[in-house]
C-alpha cells in the first residue's frame, strides 16, 4: 500500500484534512468534529487497528491532540493532529475504537485538561484527586517545587 | 499537599456495590505490585468483578522536566525511567536524536549498543522470572536468577561505570569504549548461561505447581492485545508479531539472524515461554555479533551543544517491556518543545482488567506477574 | 573474683563480661544492651520499593550479597511486623501520605533507612517537578542515609551495619542529636 493512495482515501472519506509535508510518515490535521468518523473508517477499512501513542502538545495559542496510528497487519503509520480550543478544549472519544485510549485519554485530560466526549470513566489517573492545574500545559506554575527559567 | 484523599477509594464513576460485593486496596504497598501500583478490586466472593488501576505513587514528572533539560541531559533520566532496560531507554533516546541531526552511527558503535540491548533484555528477564516466581510462591528461582544477573551487572559495570542505570549511550555513540576484558566475559558469561537457563527452565518450566498455576490463566487474545496497544513480549504470547526488531529494523537488528518468539495461546504460561525463548534469541544474537566487533570510532563527532532543527521526530525500539516511543517535538532550541514517552507498560497494564475480570483473586498475581510491570515506567 | 573479656566479647559481638567460676563461667551484663544487642542482629526490614533502587534492594538480597548475614533475611511485606524501613526509590507527593501510615503502623522500636538520592533530596528529579518529595525526611525521621543513584549493594550492607552500630550503641535519636551539637572539647 503506498502513500499516495492512502492520501487520496483520507480525502474521500474527508475532503477538509490537510496534509503536512517532509514527514518520515503521513501527517494531517483533521478539524475535532470529524475525528471519530474518520477513525471509524480507519478502523474498519483501513485495518488501522493499533493506537500506539496518543499525547497532547501546548502550542500557548492552541492545543493539539497528536494520535499515532498503525496498522498491524500492513505497518502503515499514520500521524492525526487535531488543533483545539486552549480554553474549552473538547474533542469525541475513541476509546470505543480503540481501548488503549481509555487510559491515554485520561493521562491527557489531567496533563492538559483536554475533555473527552462520551469517554467512560473521565477521572484522574495519575495525579492525586485534589491536585489543581494542568502540569503539562506551558504556563503551569508551581511556585513551591519549580524553578522557573 | 500531602491529602490522604487519594488512599480510600471513593470518587470512582461506578454504581454502587451490589450485595455480597466486595472492594478491596490491592497497594500501593504490597510485595506483588513491584513497585507502588494501587489495584481496587471489586470482588464478588473470590470471583473479580473489576478492576481499577490507580497511577501516580511513583508519578516524577519525568516529561515536564526534559522540557528543560539539553538533549544531552535528558537521556540520563530515562535510565530511570525503565530501570530494567536502561539501555534500551538511553538508546531510544539517542536515536531520536540522532534522527533530527541525521547522523550517522560508527559501525561499532552500533554493535556496541546491540550487544549491550540484549545483555539488558536477558537481565531483565531474569529477574523478571525470578520475581514472578516469586509472586507464585517459589522463592528458590529468585536466587538462581539473581546469581546470573550478577554476572551481567559485572560485565557492565566494567565498560559502563554502574551496574544499573548504565547512561552509556550518548547521541553519536556510546559513552566510553569497551573494556579490554568485555568481550572474553561475554563469552564465558554466554558459554556458562546457556547451562544455567536449562537448569532455571528444570526448576520452573516443568514444574507442576508453576503449570497449574499459569496454563489457561488471564488469557488475552490476539484482538484484545492488538485493541488495548499491548506489546512486547505480553502482545507476541497473545500472537501479533510486533517484535519492533523484526517489523522496524533500528541500529542494525536488520542484519541479524533470530527468530520473532510468537506464541498463540495468549495465557501467563504462553508469556512465560516466549520470555525463555527470548533469552535463547539474545543469546543467539550476542554470538553473531561478539567475535565481529568492527575497529573503529566508537562515537560520532558531535557537537558540544546539539540543536535539533524545527519538526517532530519519533523513534521506537523494543525494550524487555515492549514498544518504546519517544517522541520529541523541537522548536528549533537546544531543549525540547515537547517530550512524550510512549511507554510499553502504560499500554499493557490498560488490559489487565479485561484480563483478570471472571477470574479469581489468586490468579491474579499470575497474571499481573506475567505482564511485568515496572511502575515507574508506567508512571513517568 | 576474675574478669575476663573473651575475645568475642572484645569486638562487640556480645556486649557483657565473663566472670571464671569453677566449674564453668558466669555471663553478666547490661538488661539494655543485652535487649539493644538481640535487637539489632535480627532487623526485619519492610519491603518498601518504589523505583530503581529496590533492584539493589533485592540484589542485596540474594545469593551474591546476601544481607541475611547480617540478620536482615526477613523481608515482611507487612509494616506490622517489620523493624526497619528502607526507602528505595522516590517518594512522590502522591505517596507522601502512604510512607507516613506504613511509618505509623510500625511497632517500636522503629528504624529508616533513606537509599539513593532521591530518598535523601529528590535525586535527579528535584529539578523542575511539580510532583517529587525533596527528601523522605521531610516526611518521616531518617537513621541512615546512604548517596548513590542507585547506591551499591556494598554501600546498602555498610548503611545496615551502621544501623546495626547505632542500635547497639542504645542512644536515642535526641540524644544522638545533643552528642552531636555539643562541641568536642
Amino acid at each position: 500500500m503506498d502513500k499516495e493512495a492512502l492520501k487520496l482515501y483520507l480525502l474521500e472519506v474527508e475532503p477538509s484534512v490537510v496534509f503536512e509535508e517532509g514527514t518520515e510518515w503521513i501527517t494531517l490535521s483533521i478539524a475535532a468534529a470529524n475525528w471519530k468518523a474518520v477513525a471509524q473508517h480507519l478502523r474498519s477499512d483501513r485495518k488501522m487497528d493499533f493506537l500506539f501513542c496518543v499525547t497532547g502538545v501546548d502550542w500557548k495559542t492552541h492545543l493539539t491532540m497528536v494520535y499515532h496510528l498503525r496498522s498491524t497487519q500492513t505497518d502503515e503509520t499514520l500521524v492525526i493532529k487535531i488543533q483545539l480550543d486552549r480554553n474549552n478544549p473538547e474533542v469525541e472519544t475513541v476509546s470505543d475504537i480503540w481501548r488503549t485510549a481509555e487510559f491515554h485519554e485520561r493521562e491527557a485530560f489531567e496533563m492538559f485538561g483536554v475533555q473527552f466526549a462520551h469517554h467512560p470513566d473521565l477521572r484522574k489517573l495519575i495525579l492525586p484527586d485534589d491536585f489543581e492545574g494542568f502540569p503539562m500545559r506551558k504556563d503551569f506554575e508551581d511556585p513551591v517545587n519549580m524553578i522557573k527559567l | 499537599m500531602y491529602s490522604e484523599t487519594t488512599l480510600v477509594n471513593p470518587g470512582s464513576s461506578e454504581q454502587p456495590l451490589r450485595d455480597g460485593q466486595l472492594v478491596i486496596n490491592v497497594g500501593p504497598q504490597h510485595p506483588a505490585t513491584h513497585g507502588v501500583l494501587h489495584l481496587v478490586i471489586t470482588l464478588e466472593g473470590e470471583t473479580i468483578i473489576k478492576i481499577e488501576p490507580h497511577l501516580g505513587y511513583i508519578h516524577r514528572s519525568i516529561e515536564k522536566m526534559s522540557e528543560s533539560l539539553t538533549y544531552r541531559q535528558f537521556i540520563y533520566v530515562t535510565s530511570r525511567m525503565d530501570y530494567l532496560s536502561a539501555h534500551i531507554n538511553n538508546l531510544a533516546c539517542a536515536l531520536c536524536v540522532e534522527k533530527g541531526m541525521q547522523l550517522e552511527i560508527p559501525e561499532r558503535a552500533q554493535v556496541i549498543r546491540i550487544i549491550m540491548s540484549e545483555l539488558t533484555r536477558i537481565a531483565s528477564h531474569e529477574l523478571w522470572i525470578g520475581a514472578m516466581a516469586m509472586d507464585l510462591g517459589a522463592f528458590t528461582p529468585f536466587f538462581y536468577t539473581f546469581r546470573e544477573r550478577e554476572t551481567i551487572n559485572d560485565i557492565m559495570e566494567q565498560t559502563c561505570g554502574a551496574r544499573l542505570t548504565m547512561n552509556y549511550m550518548v547521541p553519536g555513540g556510546v559513552m566510553y569504549d569497551l573494556h579490554p576484558e568485555f568481550v572474553p566475559r561475554v563469552k564465558s558469561f554466554i558459554a556458562q548461561f546457556t547451562r544455567k537457563i536449562s537448569e532455571l527452565e528444570d526448576l520452573v518450566t516443568d514444574n507442576i505447581i508453576f503449570r497449574n498455576r499459569t496454563v489457561g490463566i488471564g488469557v488475552l487474545s490476539k484482538e484484545d492485545a492488538i485493541s488495548f496497544g499491548c506489546t512486547g513480549p505480553v502482545a507476541r504470547a497473545s500472537g501479533v508479531e510486533g517484535d519492533i526488531r523484526k517489523r522496524f529494523p533500528y541500529s542494525g537488528y536488520e542484519k541479524l539472524q533470530f527468530e520473532q518468539c510468537i506464541d498463540t495461546a495468549g495465557d501467563s504460561f504462553a508469556r512465560y515461554i516466549v520470555r525463555i525463548r527470548e533469552m535463547y534469541q539474545s543469546i543467539h544474537i550476542i554470538e553473531q555479533l561478539i567475535d565481529a566487533i568492527p575497529e573503529g570510532d566508537y562515537q560520532a563527532k558531535t557537537k558540544a551543544v546539539i540543536k535539533l532543527p524545527k519538526g517532530e521526530f519519533y523513534t521506537r525500539v523494543e525494550t524487555a517491556r515492549g514498544e518504546l516511543g519517544v517522541y520529541i517535538v523541537s522548536e528549533g532550541g537546544t531543549t525540547p518543545y515537547r517530550i512524550k514517552y510512549r511507554s510499553p507498560g502504560f499500554s499493557n497494564l490498560s488490559a489487565l482488567n479485561h484480563m483478570a475480570s471472571g477470574s479469581k483473586i489468586g490468579d491474579l498475581m499470575a497474571t499481573m506477574g506475567t505482564l511485568d510491570l515496572v511502575i515507574p515506567d508506567i508512571d513517568r | 573474683m576474675e574478669i575476663n573479656n573473651s575475645p568475642a566479647m572484645d569486638n562487640g559481638v556480645f556486649p557483657g563480661q565473663v566472670m571464671d567460676l569453677p566449674g564453668g563461667g558466669l555471663v553478666t551484663s547490661n538488661f539494655q544492651d543485652l535487649i539493644n544487642w538481640a535487637r539489632s542482629n535480627s532487623l526485619w526490614p519492610l519491603t518498601f520499593a518504589t523505583s530503581c533502587c529496590g533492584i539493589e534492594m533485592m540484589s542485596t538480597a540474594s545469593a551474591k550479597y546476601d544481607f541475611s548475614r547480617f540478620g536482615f533475611e526477613v523481608a515482611r511485606a507487612t509494616p506490622r511486623q517489620a523493624d526497619v524501613i528502607i526507602i528505595a526509590g522516590t517518594i512522590v507527593n502522591k505517596m507522601a501520605p502512604v510512607l507516613k501510615r506504613l511509618y505509623d503502623q510500625m511497632a517500636d522500636p522503629k528504624y529508616v533507612i533513606a537509599m539513593g538520592a532521591c530518598a535523601i533530596s529528590g535525586g535527579p528529579f528535584f529539578y523542575n517537578t511539580y510532583s517529587v518529595v525533596k527528601g523522605a525526611d521531610h516526611i518521616i525521621p531518617v537513621d541512615v542515609y546512604i548517596p548513590g543513584c542507585p547506591p551499591r549493594p556494598e554501600a546498602l550492607l555498610h548503611a545496615l551495619i551502621t544501623l546495626q552500630e547505632k542500635i547497639k550503641s542504645g542512644l536515642t535519636r535526641e540524644q544522638i542529636r545533643e552528642q552531636s551539637l555539643t562541641p568536642q572539647s
